[in-house]
């Protein structure tokens, strides 16, 4: 692993950014508009209820808040991809002295710039709007921001092998993959109200624990160490994973002779 | 003939062979590529050159042969050799939306260029196109987003080069300037180049040695004034689109005559 390297290719997303406003406005646009509309809902179930609501519009932004940061951390690592097929850069990166794990290093990164950009927009957003103050979800969440991070990182992954191996016509993957995950992790409900036979499934992904975890810990404010090391440990096995794939993908490709066709398609 | 090559050896292939579907788009392909010598692949579309290159570079696994650079096997060392080489051809681009200057310090920062500012200047400045430098990328015509390739291509020095077809969509005029360029930078580094062109002139400039290929398979190698000499024709190009017409008539089946 060179840093070099990866800084170079970060860079290189660096000036993407500074260069083409519209992308910011993309990193800022949708969790806004995912936070107001939920934000309006939330508060409207809040106002014809009763008291026992109390506590909801609470779950439901942080869930909004966390749900963005998978989608954001995997975004990075798949759009990063995208953007060297689309600019039909992805040759020159195969034929510099790049190794695989320096390349996604660097999309990893640009997943948690933009994981960052998103927070601070949409914690601003919900503290002026909703006087929802992220920081009053306690400091233990931030283990489990983490945790969710490095599962989008996999997804990523993942996303980006299913696009090396299916071709473009596989690109809206990588805005179709968290989401075909989301009803069974959990995301705005618990696992005890998912039915019966579809709950162990859930406890397939690190995202549930990592829901799950958010939840108690809001609720008690006290850690929840089981649901943090259970979201750890499957994420170790997912990254691993994912990263087997991506290069296993990778060679195949090679040995297919299609690398180059894809990227100069 | 020549007496043999003693200058090192930087790049070989061995039997190199690759099937796509059966189909052998190269046929036991040897060949050696010496240290400050720039060697043309020639052949008609589709005769192997790219798949030559892109098996050279990595990109595509041969399906037998052995492939070695400045002495190494390549797969194990791709990493290393890529960082003593570069590539660049008329199809793969910089991309688009970044200004030139950016697209060359990244590509800078990777390769570990000692003073990439200098550097880039020195490269605008040798293929006359300072005046890039703040461009869009993208928005560069065919010619000048070919030079700001070769820049990339030069960053880190290579001892091992490979252009495919790189004066493909240039005029004359910037044809020629680049061909002097590659080669008094090549003649100055002492680089080793294999350049694929279907532009005669080209080969006949740049070349100290070509190899023709035909559906994957070498039919001639030589200088290209010793390939003239031995031929029937006057000239290169016609010896090209003999071998390309010949080969075809000897291996077609000439099931057609019934039409
Ligand atoms: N990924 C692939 N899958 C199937 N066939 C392929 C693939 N890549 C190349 N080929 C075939 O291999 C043969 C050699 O192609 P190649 O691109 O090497 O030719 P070339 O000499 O570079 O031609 P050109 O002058 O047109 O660039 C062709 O018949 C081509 O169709
Ligand atoms: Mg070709």
């Amino acid at each position: 692993m060179n840093f070099r390297i990866i800084s170079a290719l970060v860079m290189r997303h660096l000036f993407l950014y500074s260069r083409t406003p519209m992308r910011m406005v993309e990193l800022v646009f949708w969790p806004l508009v995912d936070l107001v509309v939920w934000g309006n809902v939330t508060v409207f179930i809040q106002k014809n209820s009763d008291a026992k609501f109390g506590g909801f519009i609470l779950f439901f932004l942080g869930a909004m808040i966390l749900w963005d940061i998978l989608f954001r951390a995997q975004q990075g690592v798949a759009i990063s991809f995208l953007e060297d097929v689309w600019t039909r850069n992805l040759l020159n990166i195969f034929v510099a002295p790049v190794r695989t794990a320096e390349y996604l290093s660097s999309t990893f990164v640009v997943g948690f710039l933009r994981i960052l950009i998103t927070c601070v927009v949409m914690s601003l957003v919900s503290w002026i709007g909703y006087s929802f103050n992220i920081f009053q979800l306690q400091w233990w969440l931030v283990p489990f921001f983490l945790n969710l991070m490095v599962f989008g990182w996999a997804l990523g992954m993942i996303s980006t092998a299913l696009i090396l191996r299916w071709g473009q016509a596989a690109e809206s993957l990588a805005w179709a993959v968290p989401f075909f995950i989301q009803p069974v992790v959990c995301v705005f409900y618990r696992v005890e109200d998912m039915p019966a036979w579809s709950q162990p499934i859930a406890w397939l992904f690190p995202a549930t624990p990592i829901f799950e975890g958010m939840r108690e810990v809001m609720k008690t404010g006290s850690m929840s160490w089981n649901h943090l090391w259970l979201a750890a440990g499957l994420n170790v096995i997912y990254l691993s994973l994912a990263g087997w794939l991506f290069v296993w993908v990778l060679n195949l490709t090679r040995k297919r002779g299609l690398l180059t066709k894809f990227a100069t398609q | 003939m020549s007496a043999p090559d003693t200058r090192e050896v930087i790049l070989e292939a061995r039997e190199l062979t690759r099937e796509f579907d059966g189909v052998k788009a190269l046929d036991r392909f040897s060949f050696k590529l010496h240290r400050g010598e720039v060697l043309g692949l020639l052949g008609a579309n589709g005769a192997g050159k790219t798949t030559a290159m892109n098996c050279l570079l990595g990109l595509t696994l041969p399906t037998s042969g052995e492939l070695t650079a400045f002495g190494l096997p390549l797969q194990a060392n791709r990493i290393k050799i890529l960082q003593r080489s570069n590539f660049s051809s008329a199809y793969t681009a910089l991309p688009g939306n970044l200004l030139v200057w950016q697209n060359l310090l990244v590509f800078a920062r990777i390769y570990g260029v000692p003073n990439p500012k200098k550097k880039i200047a020195e490269l605008l400045e040798l293929l006359e196109i300072p005046h890039l430098q703040k461009r869009v990328t993208g928005q560069l015509s065919a010619g000048e987003s070919t030079r700001v390739n070769l820049c990339k291509a030069f960053l880190n020095d290579p001892e091992l080069l490979m252009l495919d077809e790189p004066t493909a969509s240039l005029d004359p005029d910037i044809a020629d300037k680049v061909r002097k360029v590659v080669r008094k930078v090549q003649r100055e580094r002492s680089i080793a180049i294999l350049y694929t062109s279907h532009n005669m002139r080209d080969i006949e400039e740049v070349c100290d040695r070509v190899i023709f290929l035909h559906k994957g398979k070498i039919v001639r190698e030589g200088t290209p004034s010793d390939i003239v000499a031995q031929s029937s024709s006057d000239n290169l190009e016609d010896v090209f689109i003999k071998i390309a017409r010949d080969g075809e008539i000897l291996d077609e089946p000439k099931k057609d005559s019934a039409v």
